[in-house]
């Protein structure tokens, strides 16, 4: 499943990153990439967007770019 | 010995690396941009000992690829300036996320220093950090700080110093790329042996950055070597081939590689603390941004800053005004005196200079308590949870969750200035967004467009002042949505757009220093940047408003009105002791005099005050004083009487020359000439002239009609509602309405202009911002008032129905989904 699907409180090992380029790039300079375990926090009052912690840090990104991450649920 | 160095400060968000650069360099700052981009550049120096250190703070950045400017202007500064010494700022309570960067600065092989600062951070979560073995792991001088306190400040300026003045420097810890190592080694030896001009460049770096991707390394290589397309050729085999081979992209190869090294390094460095505390910004969190704790902080904090900066700010203007009233007096003082009719021309025009630049100095303090909020806002992290929460709903009309701060500046409901809306666009990551959000901003509710809804308001819908005024307020933000919706949907649909994925910093208790200093250091720059072409231009408006000026035979008819005032005046107090004081010369000088008192009084508050200036008055001259305050005497009563009316002929006469020359003005003419198209918005010639003249700064639009519709005999009352109400038999609430969609509507003001060309770096997009404003706003007045009218519409019922089409149109664009930026398959292929 991706990362977008994960509900807030859930949390999921990082299994691959489906993109590249300037949003591959931008997640993995962020932190994100494949090993990682993460935990979605929350979603932002209008659903989008959400926010993950990895690794004692927390990052905000779009469902429309969480889709790109694929994630197996802990 | 070199007694030059030049620093460069590079370390990612949030590691505290302003505060070392405020640290090392005090006030000795300054800002500039770098070369082609709208990335600020901060640079400073000081001394130490015989040394004087530039210190450029490079902007923080996670990484240093090609893909965004602030990163690209990072690393082509460490490449190209060559500094004597790069201080990489850390985090030390986050070493192994910072390392990340570090290694990639490392591997541009210039002389660094490791800068671990914040280590009372680092200490109150118990991380502990073995420095010797960090330094001798990375083979790099590292130096231990916490700057908020001052601590170890000498040590750093010695090792910036020490390194600085070496010869030869090499990092001896090389992060291992395991299998791509061979790749990596294959294409140095290419890059190597070219000989072209590409031995100036740290090989192994080159090759690595080819091994990811980068179109600027591409380029570079293509352009410096002389086998260039040959090697790249090579290039694009060796990444097939890895990928291929290991199933790895090899961006993310390269990434992890570096992620696993400092992990390594951390490992063997570092003691973490046992167990893991729920960080308390995560508990912040948890209300304020939570469903709906966080809109309500969130319109709390808005609150809060319009009150104590528009609010409060216009306030402390009361007492900031008089000085530069006093000012304006000293200028005053400076130029030739008015004649009895004739102003001298370069007196006018001082005084219009004056004026236009007090105007805009006059915001000065609602401009230092914002930008001290906003840096409060910054440095504690609170922006993040501002976009966090707002990136849902501008999403869908093309802004960014960070357009919601320049949108509040902007005047989100009444009362906000572009000129800071438009500077604090800096920060959105995305072009389009950025580019979008700066277009529209001129379009919110800023503070000068409210004199004219409130004049408006007052004369057509009194008996709906609130409703109108809802209304006002509301429809700009219903305008700009749809209207940046199409702006990203049509001319800005190419420009590149940025990944929103952003860090959520730990909250921070802004200093107070940081904060005062930013806000002052802003202040400043809008004061230099702004006004000098605020001055340029209000010469242009002056030279527009001013001539070719009145005709002669007119000047004539003016100066035979005035001799037959003056006489009649003479005549009345021909026998009385007052005609010799007031003869010849002297009956200007009383003119002034009384001009002077008369300013003085309104201005003096309470008995004493009035009885200072009295007193004040009667020592300049008693006579002249007589004949102000004639008290009980009958002669000076009469004399008293007879020049009032003498000085109200004055003023009527001045007024109707003015009139008089905005008719004739070129500006007059530019808005005669465009009647025949604003008329199907309801708008007559005098309302073009006021409306050009806005442009200027919009408060302007009263001042200009409050001059067109003087009023003409002396009955009456002085109010410019009643007098435009008067002149402007035609006008109706129809007229009204469709001039004040006109005003949301408005091109931005000069100075707002300014700002666009600034944070979008070019003169069309300020030319554009400048255009397409006008179109609309004609447009929609035209709808509102020709199709009104046809409609047989009232005005109340015209804004109805023009509001619920704006609300519609909002909320059928926000519904028009666009296609994902991300496209799975054209990211795949490229």
């Amino acid at each position: 499943m991706t990362l977008d699907e994960l509900k807030p409180g859930n949390s999921g090992t990082i299994k691959k990153l489906s993109i590249r380029d300037k949003l591959g790039q931008r997640l993995m300079d962020m932190g994100i990439y494949p090993g990682l375990i993460l935990n979605v926090v929350r979603n932002a009052p209008l659903e989008d967007p959400m926010e993950v912690e990895i690794d004692g840090y927390f990052i905000s990104l779009r469902h429309d770019e969480a889709r790109f991450i694929e994630v197996e649920r802990r | 010995m070199k007694d030059r160095l030049l620093v460069a400060l590079a370390g990612q968000p949030n590691c505290g690396k302003s505060t070392v650069f405020n640290a090392l360099t005090g006030a000795k700052q300054h800002v500039a941009n770098y070369p082609g981009v709208t990335v600020d550049k901060m640079s400073g120096w000081y001394k130490y000992g015989e040394t004087r250190v530039d210190v450029v703070d490079l902007p923080g950045t996670y990484s240093l690829t090609f893909y965004s400017p602030e990163e690209r202007v990072s690393r082509d500064f460490i490449l190209n300036d060559k500094p004597d010494v790069v201080v990489n700022v850390m985090d030390a309570s986050n070493i192994k996320r910072c390392l990340y960067l570090t290694f990639q600065v490392m591997e541009m092989e210039n002389p660094m220093i490791l800068n671990l600062n914040m280590m009372d951070v680092a200490q109150n979560r118990g991380v502990t950090i073995d420095i010797e073995k960090l330094t001798r792991i990375l083979g790099v001088p590292v130096v231990a700080t916490s700057m908020k306190q001052g601590l170890g400040k000498t040590e750093l300026f010695d090792a910036i110093t020490d390194t600085g003045r070496k010869k030869s420097f090499h990092a001896r810890f090389k992060v291992d790329y395991g299998p791509m190592e061979a790749f990596i080694n294959n294409i140095c030896e290419m890059i190597r042996q070219d000989t072209g001009d590409l031995e100036a460049y740290p090989a192994r770096w080159l090759a690595i950055k080819l091994m990811e991707g980068d179109e600027e390394i591409r380029k570079l290589i293509r352009e410096k070597g002389v086998q260039g397309t040959k090697i790249l050729d090579r290039v694009d085999g060796l990444k097939n081939q890895f990928e291929a081979e290991y199933d790895q992209n090899t961006a993310l190869a390269v990434a992890q590689a570096r992620y696993a090294a400092a992990d390594k390094v951390a490992a063997g460095c570092l003691t973490l603390p046992a167990e893991k505390k729920k960080p308390m910004s995560d508990r912040i969190d948890a209300v304020v941004c939570h469903k709906f704790m966080g809109p309500i902080v969130l319109l709390a904090v808005i609150w809060l800053l319009y009150y104590l900066s528009i609010v409060q700010g216009y306030n402390l203007t009361n007492y900031t005004w008089p000085l530069l009233a006093k000012l304006r007096g000293v200028v005053a003082a400076m130029v030739p005196d008015p004649g009895f009719i004739d102003v001298p021309l370069i007196s006018a025009f001082a005084l219009w200079l004056m004026d236009s630049v007090n105007a805009l100095l006059n915001y000065i303090p609602i401009f230092f308590i914002l930008f001290g909020l906003i840096a409060v806002m910054e440095d504690s992290g609170y922006m993040p949870r501002m976009a966090f929460i707002m990136d849902r709903l501008f999403s869908r009309y093309g802004l960014h969750g960070q357009s919601t701060l320049p949108m509040v500046l902007g005047g989100i409901y009444v009362g906000g200035c572009a000129v800071p809306g438009v500077m604090s666009c800096k920060g959105i990551p995305d072009e389009r967004s950025r580019l979008a959000t700066i277009l529209i901003i001129p379009m919110l509710n800023c503070l000068a467009k409210v004199p004219l809804y409130v004049l408006l308001i007052n004369i057509y819908f009194a008996a709906h002042k609130g409703l109108a005024m809802f209304y006002i307020s509301t429809i700009s933000l219903l305008m700009v949505l749809p209207v940046s919706k199409f702006l990203t949907t049509t001319v800005l649909k190419d420009k590149p757009i940025s990944p929103f994925v952003m860090e959520m910093p730990p909250y921070h208790l802004p200093t107070f220093r940081g904060v005062v200093g930013r806000a002052l250091e802003r202040v400043w720059m809008f004061i230099k940047k702004i006004t000098s072409i605020v001055v340029a231009l209000a010469v242009v408006i002056f030279i527009l408003l001013q001539f070719p000026g009145i005709s002669p035979q007119r000047k004539i008819d003016f100066q035979a009105q005035r001799d037959k005032a003056i006489t009649q005046f003479r005549n009345s107090i021909a026998h009385t002791p007052y005609a010799e004081v007031l003869a010849g010369a002297k009956l200007m000088e009383m003119v002034l005099y009384w001009e002077s008192y008369k300013d003085k009084k309104m201005l003096a508050k309470g008995p004493e005050a009035t009885d200072a200036l009295n007193a004040k008055y009667r020592k300049i001259n008693p006579q002249f004083f007589s004949i102000a305050q004639p008290g009980k005497d009958k002669v000076a009563r009469k004399v008293n009487k007879s020049f009032k009316k003498l000085f109200k002929t004055r003023k009527g006469l001045l007024r109707e020359m003015r009139k008089e020359r905005i008719n004739t003005s070129f500006l007059g003419k530019m808005g005669r000439a465009l009647e025949p198209v604003t008329q199907f918005a309801g708008f007559n010639w005098r309302v073009n002239v006021a409306l050009l003249s806005a442009f200027a700064a919009k408060e302007s639009a009263v001042a200009t009609l409050g001059a067109l519709y003087e009023q003409n005999d002396d009955g009456g009352d002085g109010s410019l509602e009643s007098r435009m109400a008067k002149s402007e038999d035609g006008f109706t609430p129809l007229h009204a309405l469709a001039l004040m969609m006109f005003m949301v509507l408005y091109p931005p003001c000069l100075a707002t202009s300014i700002a666009v060309k600034l944070q979008s770096g070019s003169v069309k997009w300020m030319l554009f911002g400048m255009f397409y404003p006008m179109v609309l706003g004609i447009s929609a007045a035209t709808l509102i008032f020709t199709g009104g009218t046809l409609l047989g519409l009232n005005g109340l019922q015209a804004m109805g129905v023009f509001y619920a089409m704006a609300l519609g149109t909002t909320i059928a664009t926000g519904f028009i989904k666009t296609k994902s930026e991300f496209d799975p398959v054209r990211q795949a292929i490229a």
